[in-house]
């Protein structure tokens, strides 16, 4: 037999990292990620030849890269991006999860679908452009849905004669905008897409830049999301009553299924249930029918618990001593994502980790200015509006901040007449 | 005592938690749905996150296989066997009967009944008013299959709306949908071929013997290997040759094709798929060549 068997050498686990490209129309979101896939040997060779062929079909000579990504019939038809295409590339030592953003203003639900889960963001900017109001709009989404790390990619360096001069400026105007929203943490890089200058190779036009090159920025990146410890945090999803007759063992079982959110939960801790109130401790932590002595973020786990106590879907289990706040009131920041506008007489649903709430508007604070970063009065939200708002829920729901817990700071808004998904909030 | 160092998780630790916890969640919010088992290694893969998921309980769905009859005796052996050993329930619909009820017209007689099954799957739903299907669906098969969300809605005709999706934030997936209408899920969406064929190894899974190495008598065709079986027999004039192969995939005889191979063990398959060249679907499918845009055109008429 051949040598195959040899061949990749066993590969070291760096866990996973997930990104997305966002910014403006046009600035080379999809070729950067076609480019990245291209220079790294992951696009095989048959997507290969068949984005050759409808390159050719159009006329062009090279290869549109933005083929990749660039899906359905109706974004090849217009050479835009409409709705988030997802890539997974590896290096070897870790798997990234690609999420390629539309930059049209029309599409930017699907840019804040894609950024809600990333833990990286890449904001393109087009050279010859420099900041624009979708490059502010990006930012400032990236930074409210709290993206750790954030790349300022200057891209189209080439048609700006690889410009240090322009480089700076867009830099200089990027930084002062960004202080205004309070972003900290920004990494800026030259690039050109097209010809795959500092994406994994440095290429030779950009000498004048010391820093690192996009893929080490990648590997190099954290994939957490908290620079804190955090409380333990276990939502309910699923509660297991196995009663299966032909083994008396488990006719007593009650398994609460679900993932830990944050934190850390070992056997023998003291737990406390919401809404009830109701103490306890943890007696197993399982996975498929083994256990484990403790468990962590992220995880998808089943609690048992010494006592019985009535628990269901939608219930919270906390470390005593660490309770998130019981709230009927909240207030958020909004993204609305609905052609049809935020009513305030309405009554929509909230859904917030495994929970579901009516909830009404309370009141609107004040309305976000893209343009200036402006708070403004406003009655109504219109879609991609971004808005502080505060809610009155029918049913109390385990909070934290946002800030300091994303898995039960964040809620989203559903519209029962549609079951629509209108709305993406972060509460305060 | 809680630790200071925050642990992570290894890649394929997180792809499985991932997978439990959208189960879960379609456990928790639709009252009947049901998961797609055609015996097929994606599937194999979303039989073990459901063990991880439910038990020691039983699953909170049936299985269900749309069977166009044209399949490879060895995995229809298995799906059978699999479910027996689960001690799950298995509803098997099969496109022969859609036929013979006059929902499925061919054009010909040899016509591939792969894009058919849509319409029994349609039949399925409405026959056991299914509100969610789980299926194996990965989002790296396919260029439209990348833009898809984990929660995918389909109105009463079973139609996708790719310009229109439902935004999905953070992990608070939305499975509402009225009478009528249903939500597809796909657990496995972030995952690649290669991470399929690590879980199998890791996992120690079972798969039916055909995606190993065996020796086959096909005949080429546009470029392809066709497998000669009664289905797909030879025509006058073509040279049958009998090669080493194994399928990457398996699915309705007449349009998936093994690929060259020896690779007789998972380790050897993992290697093989570490330094391949061509996609799985550009290797093994042969409906989807025909049209840029085949695969979102019949997802857009229901399939999955
Ligand atoms: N000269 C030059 N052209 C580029 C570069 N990067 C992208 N382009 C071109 O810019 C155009 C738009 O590129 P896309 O990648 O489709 O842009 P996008 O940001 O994904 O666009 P949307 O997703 O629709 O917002 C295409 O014609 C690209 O070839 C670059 O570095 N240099
Ligand atoms: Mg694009």
């Amino acid at each position: 037999m051949s040598a195959i068997e040899n061949i990749p050498a066993e590969i070291q686990d760096n866990g996973l990292l997930r990104f997305l490209t966002c910014g403006s129309v046009d600035d080379g979101k999809s070729t950067l990620i076609g480019r990245l896939l291209f220079d790294s040997k992951t696009i095989l060779a048959d997507t290969l030849h068949a984005m050759e062929r409808t390159s050719k079909k159009r006329g062009m000579e090279a290869i549109d890269l933005s083929l990749l990504t660039d899906g359905l019939q109706a974004e090849r038809e217009q050479g835009i991006t409409i709705d988030v295409a997802y890539r997974y590339f590896t290096t070897g030592t870790r798997k990234y999860i690609i999420a390629d953003a539309p930059g049209h203003e029309q599409y930017t639900r699907n840019m804040v679908t894609a950024a809600s889960t990333a833990d990286l963001a890449i904001i393109l900017i087009d050279a010859r452009k420099g900041v624009l109001t979708q490059t502010r709009r990006h930012s400032y989404l990236a930074h409210l849905v709290n993206i750790p790390h954030i790349v300022v990619a200057i891209n189209k360096m080439d048609l700006v004669d690889y410009s240090q001069e322009v480089f700076d400026r867009i830099m200089a105007d990027y930084l002062a905008f960004a202080a205004r929203l309070g972003i900290e943490d920004v990494h800026f890089i030259p690039l050109s897409a097209l010809n795959g200058d500092m994406i994994v190779d440095r290429g030779e036009r950009l000498d004048w830049y010391r820093g690192p090159t996009l893929i080490d920025l990648l590997e190099a990146a954290s994939a957490s999301h908290v620079d804190h410890q955090e409380s333990f945090r276990f939502p309910v999803q699923y509660v297991c009553r196995p009663q299966d007759a032909a083994n008396p063992e488990l006719h007593d079982y009650r398994g609460f299924m679900g993932r830990v959110e944050s934190g850390v939960v070992a056997i023998g801790d003291a737990v406390t249930v919401l809404p009830s109130g109701r103490e306890t401790h943890v007696k197993d932590i399982q996975i498929n029918t083994g256990s484990l002595p403790q468990a962590f973020a992220e995880q998808s786990i089943t609690l048992l618990l010494d006592d019985e106590i009535d628990i269901s879907r939608g219930d919270m289990i906390v470390k005593t001593g660490e309770l998130p706040s019981v709230t009927k009131q909240i207030d958020a920041m909004l993204c609305w994502l609905s052609e049809s506008p935020l009513d305030p007489r309405r009554k929509y649903l909230i859904r917030h980790t495994t929970r579901d709430s009516k909830a009404m508007l309370a009141g609107i604070e004040f309305r976000m200015d893209i343009n200036t970063m402006e708070h403004q009065a406003a009655e109504k939200l219109a879609m991609n509006d971004i808005a502080k708002v505060s809610f009155k829920l029918a049913q109390p729901i385990f909070a934290d901040s946002y800030a300091e817990n994303r898995g039960t700071g964040a809620f989203i808004v559903i519209d029962e007449s549609s079951n629509n998904t209108v709305g993406a909030g972060m509460i305060l | 005592m809680t630790t200071l160092t925050k642990q992570t998780l290894s890649h394929l630790d997180w792809l499985e938690s991932e997978a439990i916890h959208i189960m879960r969640e379609v456990a928790g919010q639709c009252s009947n749905p049901v998961l797609l088992f055609s015996g097929g290694k994606d599937s194999i893969c979303m039989l073990r996150i459901a063990e991880k998921a439910f038990r020691p309980g039983r699953f909170p769905f049936p299985l269900m296989h749309i069977d166009t009859g044209h399949n490879y005796k060895e995995v229809t052996d298995f799906r059978d066997k699999r479910a027996a050993e689960l001690g799950e329930r298995l509803i098997v619909r099969s496109v022969e009967d859609s036929m013979a009820r006059g929902t499925v017209v061919l054009k010909s007689a040899d016509e591939s009944r792969n894009k058919h099954q849509s319409v029994t799957l349609l039949e399925a739903i409405e026959e056991f008013g299914f509100d969610a299907c789980i299926g194996g669906a990965r989002r790296d098969e396919e260029k439209a299959r990348a833009k898809e969300r984990i929660f995918s809605f389909r109105d009463e005709f079973g139609q996708w709306d790719p310009k229109n999706q439902r935004p999905e934030l953070w992990d608070l997936y939305n499975a509402r949908s009225f009478k009528g209408e249903n939500i597809r899920v796909f657990p496995i969406s972030n995952w690649t071929e290669f991470d399929v064929w690590q879980y199998i190894e890791r996992e120690q899974l079972e798969l039916p013997s055909i995606y190993y190495a065996h020796v086959r008598a096909i005949v080429r065709r546009q470029g392809g290997m066709l497998p000669v079986t009664d289905i797909t027999p030879a025509r006058p004039g073509d040279t049958i040759e009998n090669v080493r192969v194994r399928f990457r995939t398996v699915g309705d005889i007449t349009c998936t094709a093994p690929v060259e191979s020896d690779a007789d063990t998972i380790a050897r398959i993992i290697a093989e798929t570490a330094i391949t060249t061509i996609t799985e679907r550009g290797a093994t499918r042969l409906d989807d060549q025909t049209s840029e845009a085949s695969m979102e055109q019949r997802k857009k008429e229901g399939y999955f």
